[in-house]
């Protein structure tokens, strides 16, 4: 963490029992305020009333598909790195409505737009690589020539209050794509979790004001350190990592490489590597029609480049072996993000690694690709 | 805000039967509103739903400049053409759209061009001869080469006919394998793609048709000194959403749906034939 970085924050330090105070503001200013909880034994977004319901002391053990979460004696709410999802699921639904049309009397259709009901949602405990992947899918839903309504009215209901990861999973490579450990832009507030208590700062006018009426003592000294031995712990913690974004375009000149093959014999084609992923925007829809005939609706739910129909059309399969599917997921994700939005669409948190079933890991399948240099073999 | 999801209500103007398994519609936005800020350019699609039924990807075949009404050209191929094919006048439709970039129009202007289309009828090149029949005076030479398997396959042949006889237009069919009656050429697309004489000063071409077929058309206009800048496709993918979100049509970092489905060669050179995209 730069000595710049550090002095932009000015955070006041907010003691480990005035967290309930602080989670009360947000219930009082009327939002919904969702936080992790232990859920089916892996960390959850859920909504949270009081602090009691947060991970105490709960640290997550990941490695190529493993997830366990272990409790250790500390008093740490946010120890923990990251569940199965990000942001992701809140504003892109997983499955929704997007219009709905209706017979009527004279014979005509009525067709209406459904757009979901929402709350402003304050969301405790997001981490640097999500707000990362957050920024990804923004761009995608919302600069594009049609942004997505559907999207766009969760989007700005939303209050983040983010984390400095002070941990990191042994899938963590977030230093290498330069989204984390430590929180950079795209949050209301921010934190770092100290032995004791929080460093906490405003991050946007909304967050600054919040901050402003908890009438703070300024940080001391002493505290920034811990806060920058948080971060710098969890940075030195990482030991994968991906090539910078010039070497990462060069996957689309491996395209015949020995490589996709020898992953295509151990991928299930499962699908879970692109549901966990918090930047992947794949999409099917499907036309509903219900058994009286008198409505129908359009539905979109996530998809898959991994799935049978994501390539179809009509009878004929562009990619039907498992190999050339998982060449499109990561030659897109690596290399075709760069020319579509400007960077690569992988912000380091690894979900892909730890959620694989069979442990694939893309920063070795890069590694193994990209070895050899650039020659096309 | 507008959203690009929700379709609006069309009515049917006209239908008419092109051939037994091609028919016409022409569409009018049922609110005026809509109808009257509806703008398109030939090669542009629009997403047609049924009630009941479903959606499909179709391009609108008719000139830009009729403000009034759009037509698709439609072939019966699955389960909602075929429901689209049993609509009459006054029945009602769901559009979303103008969708996806069109042909370089612009870039013809004073050129001849050289349209190349393969398998069963074309109508993204529909458009394209329409807007040039009808501007006849600037654009140079028109030359329409359509290949197909078997002379049935031909399945709009009145159509082809017609345009034989508009002055400067040189219409040549080819069926691989035809019939005695068939009294164009035998062989390929590309054998007819060779005996143009090509001003390569001022050609644009435009490819429609089966992937192999362009690829061939392409390697064959490349050949003959055509640059990659002069040679444009029509492409087809998988299109849920119709304006680059949903993702399911991409070839390399290309949304079909947005980024075209008209593309200049040389943008989808790299991944155009290869297996997987």
């Amino acid at each position: 963490m730069s000595a710049q970085h550090i002095a932009a924050r000015r955070p006041g330090f907010m003691e480990r029992e005035r967290l309930q105070d602080f989670l009360d503001v947000f219930r009082l200013l009327g939002y919904r305020t969702l936080g992790p909880v232990v859920e089916e034994e892996t960390i959850q977004w859920r909504e949270v009333d009081t602090i009691d319901a947060l991970p105490t002391g709960v640290h997550a053990r990941q490695g190529a598909g493993e997830y366990r979460l272990e409790e250790q004696s500390d008093d740490r709410l946010f120890a923990w790195n990251h569940g199965p999802q990000a942001i992701k699921p809140l504003l892109f639904s997983a499955e929704e409505t997007l219009w709905h049309e209706r017979l009527m009397a004279d014979g005509q259709v009525d067709i209406k737009q459904t757009l979901p009901e929402v709350k402003p949602t304050a969301i405790f405990g997001v981490r640097a690589c999500d707000l990362a992947a957050l920024a990804l899918q923004d761009r995608h839903f919302l600069s594009q020539q049609n942004p997505d309504p559907h999207y766009r009215v969760r989007r700005e209901a939303l209050f983040l209050i983010g984390v400095d990861c002070a941990f990191s999973a042994a899938t963590c490579f977030c230093t290498s794509t330069g989204d984390g450990p430590s929180l950079g832009e795209g949050f209301d507030i921010g934190m770092a979790e100290l032995d004791d208590g929080y460093l906490v700062w405003g991050g946007s006018a909304k967050g600054g004001e919040i901050i402003d009426g908890l009438s703070l003592e300024p940080a001391t000294e002493a505290q920034l350190n811990s806060m920058i031995q948080g971060t710098d712990r969890a940075a030195a913690q990482q030991h994968r990592f991906l090539p910078g974004e010039t070497e990462l375009k060069q996957l689309y000149d491996k395209l015949n490489h020995g490589h996709w093959d020898e992953i295509g014999e151990r991928c299930l084609s499962c699908g879970n590597c692109t549901a966990v992923c918090p930047t992947c925007f794949c999409y099917s829809t499907d036309y509903h029609r219900t058994l009286d005939g008198r409505s129908a609706e359009m539905k979109r739910q996530w998809d898959s480049c991994f799935s049978q129909t994501h390539s179809s059309m009509g009878q004929f399969m562009l990619r039907r072996e498992t190999a050339l599917r998982y060449r499109q997921w990561l030659t897109h994700k690596l290399a075709g993000w760069q020319e579509q939005f400007g960077r690569s669409g992988c912000v380091g948190c690894g979900r892909c690694i730890t959620w694989c079933p069979v442990g694939i890991d893309l920063t070795q399948a890069v590694a193994a690709l990209l070895d050899g240099g650039l020659a096309d073999v | 805000m507008f959203d690009p999801h929700l379709p609006h209500s069309a009515v049917i103007d006209r239908r008419v039967q092109e051939s037994p398994g091609i028919f016409s519609l022409r569409l009018q936005y049922v609110d005026t509103h809509v109808q009257d800020i509806f703008e398109f350019k030939p090669g542009q699609f629009n997403m047609l739903s049924l009630f009941g039924v479903g959606e499909v990807p179709i391009s609108i075949v008719s000139d830009p400049d009729d403000s009034h009404f759009f037509d698709h050209t439609i072939r019966v191929a699955g389960r909602v053409t075929e429901a689209l094919s049993r609509l009459q006048p006054g029945d009602r439709v769901g559009i979303r759209g103008p969708f996806g970039r069109g042909w370089p129009m612009a870039q013809a202007e004073g050129q001849d061009v050289v349209v190349v289309t393969g398998g069963l009828g074309c109508a993204p090149l529909v458009s394209v001869i329409r807007y040039l029949l009808r501007r006849r005076d600037r654009f140079g030479d028109i030359h329409i080469l359509q290949g197909v398997k078997n002379e049935d396959d031909l399945i709009w042949r009145r159509q082809y006919e017609l345009w034989s006889r508009e002055h400067g237009v040189n219409v040549q069919l080819a069926a691989d394998m035809p019939g005695k009656a068939w009294p164009w050429q035998q062989g390929l697309v590309t054998e007819l793609i060779n005996t143009l004489d090509l001003n390569l000063e001022k050609t644009v071409s435009m490819l429609c048709g089966p992937e192999l077929m362009m690829l061939a058309a392409i390697a064959q206009l490349r050949d003959m000194g055509l640059a990659d800048q002069q040679i444009w496709l029509s492409m087809e993918r998988n299109m849920q959403c119709g304006f680059g979100q949903c993702g399911c049509c991409q070839v390399g970092p290309k949304f079909v749906c947005k980024d075209g489905p008209v593309f200049c060669y040389s943008e989808v050179a790299d991944f155009l034939g290869a297996k997987g995209f």
